[in-house]
């Protein structure tokens, strides 16, 4: 069942076309992967199915509502979750605090002026951290938190909001080998028993291969391949642009995926 | 009519433009030195004013030698090669110490330079103004349609498009042109190509100190230096980057020609308030385009990582709330009237201060103008009991309802910026607000102000009227603090750390800083009208730039990363200025070093340090 449409995504900066005629569906409880060269659009793209740019054509479609030219946070009430490549969060504020924001924004209560913040939502927070393994830091600053632990409380932030759609710019940038398998395990579990569609993008072909039921391949704003990620892996085109190299999307002989 | 002559338009636009190429030279410093080193200087307008003094006082002892031309102008350029090599000094001294630092920190030591100066001046060239000679060769006026038109006029309208054209040679066919122009478009790659960083900056800053220099120097002979000139050039300077885009030289020359028109034949539409027309100009014009005209937005933006955090709460505070209150009723018993009077005036700058801690520590919205809404408060009430004899109990909240209302019309304006654009444009507010209060003399007194402000009668007395103040601070204050814990100031802080996520979450940060602009600004509000009764008065020194800097400088020195900080800080500025004041004659000073010292080596504030140091011990 088809949760995000995106129909002839157009966008360009002067003369350069970013993104041109970008279709692509996402189903519910999918991981849909978009790879592609530095500069190909996966970021534009992404931007524009996230609300932060504006696309010059096309429609972005929602549960079969259009949300083309919604605003980020509208985006949000409509079931839009996201991380970002380099992880977003309140870095003044707990961990729990982070994920009651969440909540309260959700809630329609951040207009408040009496309640403490502290105190609201504070249950459901420490669940959705425990559901990310993070319950024991519900109390640690964000500030003093490592990177990987960061984006597991940015991946809690995102689902406080009860997202259909999941979008995920780089989700594993900056982490350990081992940390971005675990990290990515994870999602595709809450993905899964939840329903959430998830859309991320991706340097790391052992966590795209790995993860996404499906890869879209992007090269100079366009679409060149689609399909499970060992269509993707055979398909002459795309190993011709990526890097010019026959073999570069084979895994390695002889190491196992971490 | 005189004034559709077209003799008399022609020279109202001609004196346009020389007040334009004037405008520029000493804007155009200020823009490159923003480009490269993203500090918006307020010492900019100091270097003018020395460039001026300088050149008053150099000029006349070189033509005394030899007598020509060639002298002055040789003295016009040594003068603002001096200014230069002062700001090489500063470069070195202070703002190498500070690139890094939060935006809030950068403007207050700069300020604290032009206070620095201030006194300075005064020292080195006395107090009296010095009037420049006057241009030999320059001396005849011309006759421009039967008008006379003073020559040198002539000389500074081309002024500006020679330094304009000698700066675009310096910027496109140098080595250091190459790298100016690089820094300002990405500081960090041209760190990462191995650049001498120190040496580019301190070499803009020299260019930038030269054209400040050079701009006053050639002031002197229209115009006697004074001490006035710093502030008033930097409103003008600051008006002509920000409407020109930072770090834009040609949005600079495009805005001053604007703006030195609009001078020169806004006089014929409002006569009394060209600092008014100017500083609408420069809303409207950041209203459309957020950056200015040519400027362009900051690649990863303004951080504003200085603030308040989460805190688990102290224990036992109930205990301590109570013994605040007890100590604030008791104090009566013990003071004698005049320390009351240094007490009220404590409370009411402490709620002054705190109202901008919403706004700086918790939503990270560098206001620079924060007196706007102090004033607007005071002037309401006084206003209130002036024109319409209203009673203490009804211009209080009057002058609080004001100050709500003007702050939600500039915060309207204001929060669709971010960081140096919006702390111009609250400067800028709060410029219009004083012009206002000073121009409009029928309603507003102008300079006088308005007397006769007096409390009710229970509350008269130095007892009553203290036990008043402490009452309404100390509720405010508690209410604020409520605000801060409340979701609305989560919301506030979420949008600080981290616009992407706050919106992300779907947070509207545009709306809760314009609400939290309207709390800020009516708890000010507040605040200015309890001063006004406090003196009896209101003048148009309590909107000025002194009057937000105090409140900054009490932030700072209370520390901004704590809630209760802004408090301590009042007490601490207050009791300083009332007790070292009337000491010395040289307070300025003392106090710009002190601002220089707090952000240098004490950028946490006392109550910040008190509590790492509790921390530490713990």
């Amino acid at each position: 069942m088809t949760l995000l449409a995106v129909n002839g995504l157009h966008k360009s900066f002067g003369g350069v076309v970013a993104a041109r005629d970008v279709t692509f569906t996402v189903a519910r409880g999918e991981m849909l992967a978009i790879i592609g060269p530095n500069g190909a659009g996966k970021s534009t793209v992404f931007n524009m199915v996230g609300g932060q740019l504006r696309p010059d054509r096309g429609q972005v479609l929602l549960d079969g509502q259009d949300i083309t030219h919604a605003s980020p946070q509208k985006r949000f009430r409509r079931g839009v979750g996201r991380t970002f490549q380099v992880a977003q969060t309140f870095l003044s504020m707990s961990a729990a605090e982070n994920v009651q924001m969440a909540l309260i924004s959700c809630n329609r209560q951040s207009n408040g002026l009496w309640r403490p913040a502290s105190e609201r939502h504070r249950d459901k927070a420490v669940e959705l951290l425990s559901r990310v393994g993070m319950a024991e830091a519900a109390d640690t600053p964000c500030s003093a938190l490592a990177y990987g632990d960061v984006k597991r409380v940015e991946l809690a932030i995102a689902l406080a909001g009860q997202p259909k759609l999941l979008l995920m710019d780089e989700p594993t940038a900056g982490m350990a080998p081992r940390e971005r398998a675990a990290l990515m395990d994870l999602t595709a579990s809450i993905a899964e028993a939840q329903g959430i569609g998830v859309l991320f993008t991706e340097h790391d072909m052992d966590v795209v291969f790995g993860h996404a039921a499906r890869v879209l391949v992007l090269l100079r704003g366009q679409i060149i391949a689609a399909g499970t990620p060992d269509q993707v892996r055979q398909d002459e085109q795309v190993k011709r642009a990526y890097l010019g190299d026959a073999r570069a999307l084979e895994p390695l002989r002889g190491v196992s995926p971490a | 009519m005189p004034a559709l002559d077209p003799a008399f338009l022609a020279v109202q636009a001609l004196s346009g433009l020389s007040s334009a190429s004037s405008l520029f030279i000493t804007a155009c410093g200020l823009t490159i030195v923003f480009g490269v080193t993203r500090i918006v200087n307020f010492a900019h307008g100091s270097l003018y004013m020395i460039g001026a003094y300088t050149a008053a006082t150099l000029v006349p002892r070189l033509l005394e030698l030899s007598f020509g031309p060639v002298t002055f102008w040789a003295g016009i350029l040594i003068s603002a090669i001096i200014v230069g090599l002062i700001g090489v000094i500063i470069e070195v001294l202070l703002l190498r110490r500070i690139y890094g630092a939060p935006e809030l920190f950068q403007l207050l030591a700069t300020f604290g330079v032009v206070l620095v100066v201030q006194d300075l001046v005064v020292q080195v060239f006395g107090p009296q103004d010095i009037l420049g000679p006057r241009a030999p060769g320059l001396r005849a006026p011309v006759e421009i349609l039967g008008r006379r038109f003073p020559s040198y006029e002539l000389v500074l309208i081309a002024a500006g498009p020679i330094v304009l054209g000698l700066v675009w040679l310096l910027l496109r066919k140098t080595r250091f042109g190459v790298l100016v122009r690089a820094a300002t478009q990405d500081r960090d790659m041209v760190a990462s190509l191995g650049v001498n960083q120190a040496l580019l900056f301190t070499g803009t800053l020299f260019l930038g100190a030269f054209l400040a220099g050079l701009g006053g120097a050639l002031q002197i002979p229209r115009v006697s230096a004074n001490t006035g000139m710093d502030l008033s050039i930097i409103a003008e300077a600051f008006v002509v980057t920000v409407v020109g885009g930072m770090g834009s030289v040609p949005g600079a020359f495009l805005a001053a020609l604007i703006i030195g028109q609009l001078q020169a034949f806004g006089i014929l539409i409002f006569p009394k308030s060209t600092l008014v027309v100017v500083f609408l100009l420069m809303a409207v014009v950041l209203a459309i385009r957020p950056y200015g005209f040519f400027g362009r937005a900051e690649i990863g933006g303004g951080t504003h990582a200085v603030g308040i955090a989460s805190r688990s709460p102290l224990p036992g505070r109930g205990l301590i709330l109570l013994i605040v209150i007890a100590v604030l009723a008791a104090f009566p018993l013990v003071a004698d009237a005049y320390l009351l009077k240094v007490a009220t005036e404590i409370l009411i700058f402490a709620l002054f201060a705190f109202s901008l801690q919403l706004l700086i520590g918790v939503g990270g919205i560098v206001s620079f103008g924060h007196a706007a809404f102090f004033g607007l408060g005071a002037y309401g009430a006084a206003l209130a009991v002036k024109w319409y004899g209203v009673s203490m109990e009804a211009a209080l909240p009057l002058g609080l309802a004001l100050a709500a209302l003007g702050a939600g019309l500039a915060g309207a304006f204001v929060v669709r910026l971010s960081g140096i654009y919006l702390a111009m444009m609250t400067l800028a507010a709060a410029q219009i607000l004083y012009a206002v209060a000073f121009q409009w003399v029928e309603v507003t007194g102008g300079d006088n102000g308005i007397v006769g402000v007096w409390p009710s009668s229970w509350a008269s007395g130095p007892i009553p009227y203290y036990l008043l103040t402490a009452a309404l601070t100390l509720i405010t204050v508690l209410l604020l603090k409520r605000i801060i814990d409340a979701p609305f100031g989560y919301a506030l802080r979420a949008a600080r750390d981290s616009e992407a996520r706050a919106e992300a979450i779907g947070l509207k940060v545009r709306q809760h800083r314009w609400l939290a602009f309207m709390i800020a600004g009516a708890a000010a509000g507040l605040a200015g009208g309890i001063y006004a009764f406090s003196r009896g008065s209101v003048d148009p020194s309590l909107l000025g730039i002194s009057t937000s800097v105090d409140a900054l400088t009490m932030l700072l020195l209370g520390g901004i990363q704590t809630v209760v900080g802004p408090l301590v800080g009042a007490a601490a500025l207050h009791g300083l200025r009332d007790w070292i004041m009337p000491l010395t004659s040289l307070w300025r000073l003392l106090l710009g070093l002190s601002i220089i010292a707090m952000v240098l080596i004490f950028p946490r504030g006392l109550v910040g340090t008190v509590r790492d140091w509790w921390g530490a011990r713990a």
